[in-house]
């Protein structure tokens, strides 16, 4: 019998545990174990962002973790991004500017913004566009993400909700 | 920005088609509640896993799978041997499925396993003793139609070949396509512009790898959950990979994270099915992104030659093309779509045009978003770029000087209807991009392109609710918002809030057929189809008003979403008024209709790339980019400006970074995304879109398929703009930093 590793951590504000198995992913553990397949698996080699979460504050690709290395760490997945039934700006404008055709990207590039105006509140394009790059998006040429993103950006500053 | 051909008369006061509601499946996919291919997990589900050959082109010997059947966890393993002879229509798809006696590629399955970890079933394939004979390969067109060369498939004959094929070979079929005389134009020409280009196979590049969920019950069914642009037709090849009944498989569809061709066909879904049934529990298989490289799509390699002739008043006088396209394993590249293809938007009257499709030791190539038409297009676009230049006339004018319009003759053979080309190559002409001055090392470059569109078959129900809200059920899985474009249609129709429509896309057990999302065809077809279901419904809706009323039904019409006295002699009665009272009027409120599409409106983009070529290390920054496509009515415009700005960066992509690489030994060398280098967000600037609206007459809405065409342009806009900034013609593609450098060190 293969020995399985308890690991306890905060997911998206909850106190979670799990068992995993030494060689996973968080990824794996994240969508097998906990049951949160928000995060997608777009390569496994920390080459596209799909399984884009924050971890302890930092954007992570979350394939690229071994699930023990989880134990006591603060995560944030896409599931976590709305308040309730309220969505993050960034999901708002996301919606409101078409910025997703299949929407298999979409999770990552949210947290990936999300990290980006979490650290930059007023980024111009070219920011944007470099702080995605790790986030691969093969239907939208990237137009109406970058311009959602800057929208969000706008709104909340507006709305006061990250500090300058 | 839209462009209308006449306002007045085109845009006839829609209220809900044209606008840009909220998706109505946005909300689950900004949230992470969506279930793409992956996320489904069953009680009791088991991980498979595939055993795929390392060499190119092998004789299967022996294979043993006792061992790994005798591991703990191991709940059952499969082989070529599980599967009836792959035979009949499919039987390519069949042995691409799993190999019976031969691999024809690295990455071709040979067997797979299911096991309760995903570890476990690795270890399991790591048992599997597979002995083979390895064969001699063949892996470009020029290998495989040497003389000796391996021949791939004992039978083959090449189709089409004159006289007639005796001895096999690796070229599946010949197409032709032939009009006037060939000398005569070339003896007419001022200038001849001759060139010979390759490109390289290249991935449709999803980033949902195929997955798939079978759960097969001893009575043999199964219900199989997987992502794909088309359930019916996983339903229909995998029942006859399995020689079952369609009608034993039910599939249901998950959402699709991509798909640009690729996912029109079967890899996974047979083999769950057969593991499942084997092993009594459900099984799940989920590519890595090494085997949807290695083992699935991807579009042709090439190599082609192109030479064209024209006066020096820039009128085309003759143009002879030829094109070799490889197929992977299998025949079926898209060479015929390209022959037909690249000389329709010119009015030509002599010319050839030469197709060979030609297997190789590679995957089998699936349909890539316009396929064919980006490859032949490059070659052709390439030469009209030159002669334009060579004849001192602009790029845009020299197309206007050969326009095809409605009632001319396409190359390919019948005569266009309405179609909105002419107005694409003005709204580029007229866009201020197209004013824009160049700095240094900067280069412009015009191409354009057409493709089809498809109609083929769908299927829609419309069902009324009780309180009056609709839903609307197609079969047609939605790619990029055709669940949003399926509303807004049903909400002009039957005149209400496009919030009270609800499109579901429901499994093939409970809506009709539909033929895959593919070939531009779902606003079309799938939408054709909600709309006569709409308007049946709006029959059905007079009629019960006019018993209500005590009327004949042509005394009722159908306004704003309520039924009318023409005379206007009593009050309304709204979609709800009459929902409510149902059960007087005959019952629940539900239609549906099935249709054969016609009257497919062909699509015609024109592009302008401006870039930047660094002449110290070659590396090409797109500095703008404009399209002008025309979308005959865009019911839902952000996500028609979607399609053209996803084509044209795919397109970007397959002309500056994306190619297969592959070794000596037909091993590729590039499979992950780091090595094969898909545009990110920095490499692309805004793409700038002109949505042109010249209404097909073949459809209520005036819809003409979008997603396809904008991806024939690009190659040869970027090349043309190299060109414009470097005074290098290169014709092979990708233009990488290493062969621009090339160019530009020969002097
Ligand atoms: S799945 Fe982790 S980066 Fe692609
Ligand atoms: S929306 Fe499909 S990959 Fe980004």
């Amino acid at each position: 019998m293969s020995t399985k590793t308890h690991v306890t951590c905060i997911i998206n504000g909850d106190e979670t545990d799990f068992l995993t198995e030494d060689g996973e992913s968080l990824l794996n553990a994240l969508r097998d174990e906990v049951g949160l397949t928000g995060a997608k698996e777009g390569c496994g080699t920390g080459d596209c962002g799909a399984c884009s979460i924050i971890m302890n504050g930092d954007l992570t690709a979350s394939c690229l973790v071994f699930a023990p290395e989880a134990q006591c760490s603060t995560i944030v997945t896409v599931e976590g991004l709305a308040d309730g039934d309220h969505l993050h700006p960034l999901q708002q404008c996301f919606l409101e500017g078409a910025a997703l055709q299949c929407g298999v990207c979409t999770p990552g590039f949210l947290v990936a913004s999300k990290v980006l105006l979490d650290r930059n509140p007023n980024p111009d394009d070219t920011e944007i566009r470099y702080a995605l790059a790790g986030n691969l998006c093969r239907c939208t040429g990237y137009d109406k993400i970058v311009r959602a993103v800057k929208e969000a950006a706008v709104q909340l500053r507006e709305n006061g909700k990250v500090q300058a | 920005m839209t462009i209308a051909e006449d306002p007045a008369t085109t845009n006839p006061g829609y209220k809900w088609v044209g606008t840009r509601p909220i998706r109505p499946d946005g909300f689950e996919k900004v949230t992470g509640r969506a279930k793409f291919g992956a996320d489904l997990y069953l009680p009791g589900m088991l991980h498979g896993a595939v055993l795929r050959s390392p060499h190119a082109h092998a004789k299967i010997l022996s294979i043993d799978t006792s061992e790994a059947e005798a591991m703990a966890g191991v709940k059952s393993v499969i082989t070529g041997d599980d599967f009836p002879p792959a035979m009949g229509k499919e039987k390519d798809m069949a042995s691409n499925t799993i190999a019976r006696d031969k691999v024809l590629y690295e990455g071709h399955v040979v067997a797979a396993v299911a096991a309760t970890s995903r570890a476990q079933a690795r270890a399991a394939l790591d048992a599997i003793k597979v002995t083979y004979e390895v064969l001699p390969h063949v892996l470009t067109v020029d290998q495989a139609m040497a003389a000796g060369a391996p021949v791939l498939h004992d039978g083959m004959l090449t189709k089409g070949s004159e006289p007639a094929a005796t001895e096999p070979s690796n070229v599946a079929s010949r197409v032709i396509y032939q009009g006037g005389d060939l000398d005569k134009g070339f003896a007419e020409a001022d200038v001849v512009v001759e060139h010979e280009f390759t490109t390289k196979p290249v991935h449709q590049g999803y980033i949902e790898p195929h997955a798939a969920v079978a759960d097969t019950t001893p009575d043999g069914r199964s219900t199989v959950w997987c992502s794909s642009q088309g359930h019916f037709a996983m339903r229909t090849y995998s029942a006859q990979v399995l020689g079952w009944d369609s009608g034993r498989i039910r599939v249901i569809p998950a959402e699709i994270g991509g798909g640009f061709g690729g996912k029109t066909v079967i890899y996974l879904e047979p083999l769950a099915i057969k593991l499942s049934q084997k092993a009594g529990r459900p099984v799940k298989i989920v590519m890595s992104r090494d085997e949807v490289f290695r083992a699935t799509g991807p579009t042709s390699g090439s190599r082609m030659t192109a030479k064209i002739g024209a006066t020096k008043d820039g009128k085309i006088t003759a143009a002879d093309v030829h094109l070799w396209f490889e197929a992977g394993a299998y025949a079926g590249s898209p060479v015929g779509a390209a022959a037909m293809c690249c000389l329709a938007p010119y009015k030509v009257e002599n010319f050839t045009i030469e197709g060979f499709d030609v297997v190789v030791n590679k995957p089998r190539v699936a349909a890539y978003r316009a396929p064919g038409a980006p490859i032949s297009g490059f070659a052709v676009e390439s030469v009209m770029d030159e002669i334009a230049k060579s004849i001192g006339m602009d790029p845009i004018e020299f197309r206007l000087a050969n326009v095809v319009e409605e009632g001319d003759t396409a190359t390919y053979g019948p005569k266009f209807p309405r179609i909105g080309y002419k107005e694409t190559l003005e709204a580029i002409k007229n866009h201020p991009n197209y004013q824009e001055p160049l700095g240094p090392n900067q280069g412009r470059g015009i191409a354009v392109g057409f493709w089809f569109n498809a109609g083929m078959n769908s299927s829609a129900t419309v069902n009324v609710n009780e309180d009056g809200t609709v839903n609307v059920l197609t079969g047609s899985p939605d790619i990029g918002g055709s669940r949003a474009s399926m509303a807004l249609m049903a909400a002009e129709e039957l005149g209400v809030d496009v919030a009270r429509i609800s499109p579901n896309v429901a499994d093939t057990a409970t809506v009709g057929f539909n033929d895959v999302t593919g070939g531009s065809r779902t606003t079309l077809a799938t939408g054709g189809a909600v709309v006569n279901a709409c308007r049946m419904i709006i029959e059905d809706l007079r009629g019960r008003a006019a018993k209500q009323w005590d009327v004949a039904a042509d005394q009722v019409e159908w306004v704003d979403g309520q039924a009318q006295m023409v005379d206007g002699s009593q009050p309304p009665l709204s979609l709800a008024d009459i929902a409510k009272g149902w059960a007087r009027t005959g019952g629940p409120i539900a239609a549906s209709a099935s249709l054969n599409a016609r009257g497919v409106g062909a699509g015609f983009s024109t592009q302008m790339c401006d870039l930047e070529v660094d002449p110290e290390t070659g590396v090409v920054t797109i500095v703008r980019y404009t399209t002008a496509q025309d979308a005959g009515r865009a019911i839902h415009p952000s996500y028609v400006e979607g399609q053209f700005q996803g084509g044209v960066a795919q397109g970007i992509g397959w002309a500056l970074n994306e190619e297969y690489v592959h070794n000596a030994d037909g091993v590729m060398e590039n499979a992950g995304f780091l090595d094969y280098r898909m545009p990110v967000a920095s490499d692309l600037p805004m793409i700038d879109t002109v949505i042109v609206e010249v209404p097909n007459p073949g459809h209520p809405y005036g819809v003409r398929g979008v997603g396809e065409v904008g991806i024939v342009p690009p190659l040869a806009a970027v090349a043309n703009a190299v060109d414009s900034a470097t005074g290098k013609r290169i014709c092979h593609l990708p233009l990488s930093p290493i062969r621009i450098l090339d160019a530009l060190l020969e002097g």
